[in-house]
């Protein structure tokens, strides 16, 4: 089996502070990676370099394209990148509001990567609306409301339908469920966990959490201060930790 | 019956005639003359010149009786005689250090070579009505003295010299002409300086305003103010060398701004610029700390959202001529889209009232 | 008649020239808008000064000219701009759209069929039909190159989802030869489909935004939508009183207190003409009646 996305030596730095350094990996298709690390760790620059948000000083992140197999997507330009984006990639932002149009209906936040895509018939792109909003648990009777007037569980929630629904190939996750309450972090973990397995989704996701990459990721990475210490199948990497830091990390974590 | 909305030719006519006659007034108070405009009602004409982007004060001095003293209409006067002009070539940059200052102050050294001169300035005066004005009388004569020799260095060159003030690269690239060419964004420092230049004062004012109340704060000196004459010269192909073609009266601010600095490059302050025709001070010091404002990226500061940061809502939106244009144009008839608008909304009611009717009758 | 001390309408040569190259690249690019230095012109901007510009480089001494607000010859701004151009460019003008070489418009397309021989200038406002759903130009302009356009779609789902129909009446976006979305400038949506596959060359100028951009003869001129609520170019459902024609475009006018109406053309010319050749509306009165036998 080929890898969907290969990552080759990615450095960035800001100025002369490190950013991250050297970090390369695979991962291949129905995989979701965890890559876990307190603030300040780079592992939220690592993911701006590997979505095209932030352009990295080296490296190389190849994705297999449909059409013409692996391709560096840095050296893409902006056109490909962005249709890219909207096609096969997704992002889901830590907070919701950076991920929708909170002055656009539900319904409309769901149905703008479909007309992105050229979906022109405005009752299947509302039924495919309706049939996403049931599937991440939020009541057809919302379709025409706006966001603002969800909860942030739910507005997180819309903001996962609106990525997933045309089908994306690779899933960019930052803090899926930081910002928000215990409960409703477990709701949405379950939901997410569901989604994930139903789909066979391939994902990357960002988080401190060590319970969301438990949950949902087969395999961990786990960065302090811009390098990679440690990294392995996630049951693995948990229960028995190499590293100093990583067990550090995992101590801190069964302490609570 | 249906009276057709005809006649706007003769309606048309009969405004101006009617405009024209209000525009002169009570007939037995004595005309203005368009000198008496030019000679006391200066600042008036400066302005006109600034934001009309045409110097000749006789033009501006006409253009504001014609206007009846709105002065965004003297400008507009002004900027559409000079689009009929033709283009006969462009000058050498004007020399600022070597201007015959009428005033010259700086807020950051108590003295400089050159001297304070404060010349003929509001500030100062207490803003008292003056009555004798009201009644007529000769104005006394103001003391003179002989003006200071050589030229009058710009502050900045000693900060300059020093190193402690941020350094403008030197460049022969000939300016983009906001006149003659789109407004292409993101624009160049000359192409924003250009725009700020002939940009609505009231605008400018209440940008720099901004930035001074803490949106987006540069912690602005007046380095240098400093308003007189400079010649203006212009090479002469046939010559082959620059020759003084006249002079015009500017306005140039200079600001010492907060300075940067990090481990790598040590502390700076930085400027902004302000260059404006005439005697318009406010104008030349708001542009400067806009121009300042707006460097914010160049200088490796943080995006704070502040309006006076955006360039494209500063650019796009300090033309005063633009503003007031789509402003009015709201008064145009808009009968056929108001129509479409009309019909829709019966529509949707009719629609709305047909969907809810059957629940009302059960 | 001619005031000699402005050149042939009023702009000077070079600006024509420059206005021409804009115009040039428009028609190699249909929809595409072509920033121009648009300059200051005696109307204020928001007034024409676009549609000005482009006709003052497209009229020659031998154009008849006409010049129409709101569809119709006689409004003060379309009295205003025909009178500047008999003055600084001395060419006839005329009401007739037949007899038109280069019509000046805005907000209207002529109700009579454009043909080859003729240009139509429209006046822009607001070229940028993706403005009000993102104000950035430097955004716009990206989503253009790259085509972003769902985010148009996006408001007309709105639109159903909150009113059961697409409310936009007016500017309605059009998509031409299949690439560039473009705004028609504030047609009502009833003068939409005859941009489609028009025999003349069609001009768009804003002036104060500095564009220009247009449609060379024959386009393919598709009005936004979905498949499941197509474009409808519907207008109000009368004849017009005066000449009783179904097929053109309306004005509503009030006509006393009691909440009395009449619905006439807006192109007065049409209008006129149908009189003229003897069709009567409802409501026309006897005395033109009588002078149109």
């Amino acid at each position: 089996m080929k890898p969907l996305l290969q990552v080759r030596d990615i450095s960035k730095f800001y100025g002369a502070r490190l950013g991250c350094r050297d970090v390369g990996f695979d991962l291949y298709p129905g995989e979701v990676m965890g890559i876990v690390g307190e603030s300040g760790s780079g592992k939220s620059t690592l993911l701006g370099c590997l979505a095209g948000q932030l352009a990295p000083d080296t490296g190389e992140v190849l994705f297999d394209t449909r059409g013409e197999g692996p391709r560096d997507t840095l050296k893409m330009s902006e056109p490909e990148r962005r249709m890219l984006a909207r096609t096969d990639w997704a992002f889901v932002h830590q907070h919701a509001r950076e991920g929708l149009r909170m002055g656009v209906s539900a319904g409309g936040n769901v149905g703008e990567r479909l007309m992105a895509v050229g979906a022109r018939h405005y009752g299947d792109i509302r039924d495919q609306a309706i049939d996403w909003l049931g599937r991440v648990e939020i009541s057809e009777d919302r379709v025409d409301d706006k966001p603002t007037a969800f909860s942030g569980g739910m507005q997180q929630r819309l903001q996962i339908a609106r990525n997933l629904v045309t089908g994306p190939r690779l899933v960019f996750m930052d803090e899926p469920t930081g910002g928000l309450d215990v409960s409703v972090q477990a709701r949405l973990l379950d939901l997410l966990r569901g989604l994930v397995r139903e789909m066979g989704l391939s994902a990357i996701i960002v988080t401190h959490d060590l319970a969301v990459v438990r949950l949902l990721a087969d395999r961990l990475m786990v960065m302090k201060d811009g390098h990679v210490v440690e990294t392995g199948l996630t049951d693995q990497v948990l229960d028995d930790p190499q590293h100093g830091y990583t067990q550090l990390l995992v101590s801190s974590v069964l302490q609570v | 019956m249906y009276v057709a909305v005809k006649g706007g030719e003769r309606a048309i006519d009969n405004a101006h005639a009617w405009l024209a006659e209000e525009r002169r007034g009570d007939t037995s108070v004595a005309e203005l003359s368009t000198s008496q405009i030019r000679e006391q009602l200066a600042l008036a004409v400066n302005r006109v010149m600034a934001e009309g982007s045409l110097y000749d004060p006789d033009l501006a001095a006409l253009a504001i009786k014609q206007a009846r003293g709105d002065l965004i209409e003297a400008i507009f006067l002004i900027r559409a005689y000079r689009t009929t002009l033709p283009r006969l070539g462009a000058s050498e940059p004007v020399e600022t250090a070597k201007m015959a200052c009428d005033r010259r102050i700086s807020a950051t050294f108590k003295d400089a070579p050159g001297g304070q001169v404060l010349g003929p300035t509001f500030d100062y005066t207490h803003r008292l009505l003056d009555f004798k004005l009201a009644a007529e009388g000769e104005t006394p004569q103001a003391p003179e003295a002989e003006p200071a020799g050589g030229p009058t260095p710009h502050i900045t060159g000693f900060l300059n010299r020093e190193g402690v003030i941020q350094s403008e690269p030197e460049g022969d690239e000939i300016p983009p002409d906001l006149t003659r060419e789109p407004m292409e964004l993101p624009a160049n420092r000359s192409l924003r300086l250009q725009s700020l230049s002939r940009g609505d004062e009231g605008f400018i004012l209440s940008m720099a305003y901004s930035t001074q109340r803490g949106y987006a704060r540069n912690h602005a000196f007046v380095g240098e103010l400093r308003i007189g004459a400079v010649a203006v010269e212009m090479e002469v192909p046939e010559l082959g060398f620059a020759i003084e073609i006249g002079e015009i009266t500017l306005t140039e601010c200079e600001t010492v701004n907060q300075f940067t600095g990090s481990k790598t490059e040590p502390a700076q302050f930085t400027r902004g610029y302000g260059l404006v025709f005439g005697q318009t001070e406010r104008k030349a010091i708001s542009m400067a700390l806009v121009d300042r404002a707006l460097r914010w990226k160049e200088l490796g500061e943080e995006d704070q959202g502040a309006p006076a940061q955006d360039e494209e809502f500063v650019l796009m939106h300090a033309d005063n001529i633009q503003a007031t244009g789509f402003l009015e144009h709201i008064k145009l008839p808009h009968y056929v889209d108001f129509q479409s608008e009309l019909e829709l909304v019966r529509k949707l009611r009719r629609e709305a009232q047909a969907t809810s009717m059957p629940e009302a009758a059960e | 008649m001619t005031d000699q001390s402005y050149n042939f309408a009023y702009l000077d040569e070079q600006t024509k020239r420059m206005i021409r190259r804009a115009i040039l690249k428009g028609l190699a690019i249909p929809g595409y808008q072509v920033p121009f230095a648009s300059r200051e012109m005696p109307m204020p901007y928001g007034w024409g000064t676009g549609g000005v510009q482009v006709s003052a480089a497209t009229l020659m001494p031998d154009d008849t000219f006409k010049v129409i607000d709101q569809g119709a010859d006689d409004t003060t701004n379309a009295v205003s701009i025909r009178k500047f151009f008999e003055k600084t460019a001395g060419v006839a003008t005329t009401e007739e759209t037949e007899k038109a070489t280069v019509i000046q418009t805005r907000h209207r397309i002529p109700e009579t069929p454009l043909h080859e021989d003729q240009v139509l200038v429209y006046q822009v406002p607001i070229p940028e039909p993706l403005r009000f759903l993102e104000p950035r130009e430097t955004e716009t302009r990206k989503m253009h190159s790259l085509e972003e356009y769902g985010l148009m779609h996006v408001k007309l789902y709105e639109d159903i989802s909150q009113h059961g129909a697409i409310a936009t009446s007016y500017a309605y976006p059009v998509k031409v030869e299949g690439r560039y979305v473009m705004d028609p400038s504030p047609i009502p949506k009833f003068d939409n489909p005859k941009m489609a596959d028009c025999p003349a060359i069609q001009l768009f100028g804003a002036g104060r935004e500095q564009r220009i951009y247009a449609l060379p003869p024959y386009s393919r001129v598709v009005s936004l939508d979905f498949e499941d609520h197509p474009f409808d170019p519907s207008k109000a459902d009368h004849p017009c009183d005066l000449c009783g024609a179904e097929d053109s475009y309306l004005d509503e006018v009030i006509t006393d207190d009691a909440g009395g109406r009449m619905f006439v053309c807006s192109d007065t010319d049409y209008c006129r003409a149908r009189r003229e050749a003897g069709h009567v509306g409802a409501q026309a009165p006897a005395m033109k009646e009588g002078a149109g036998a």
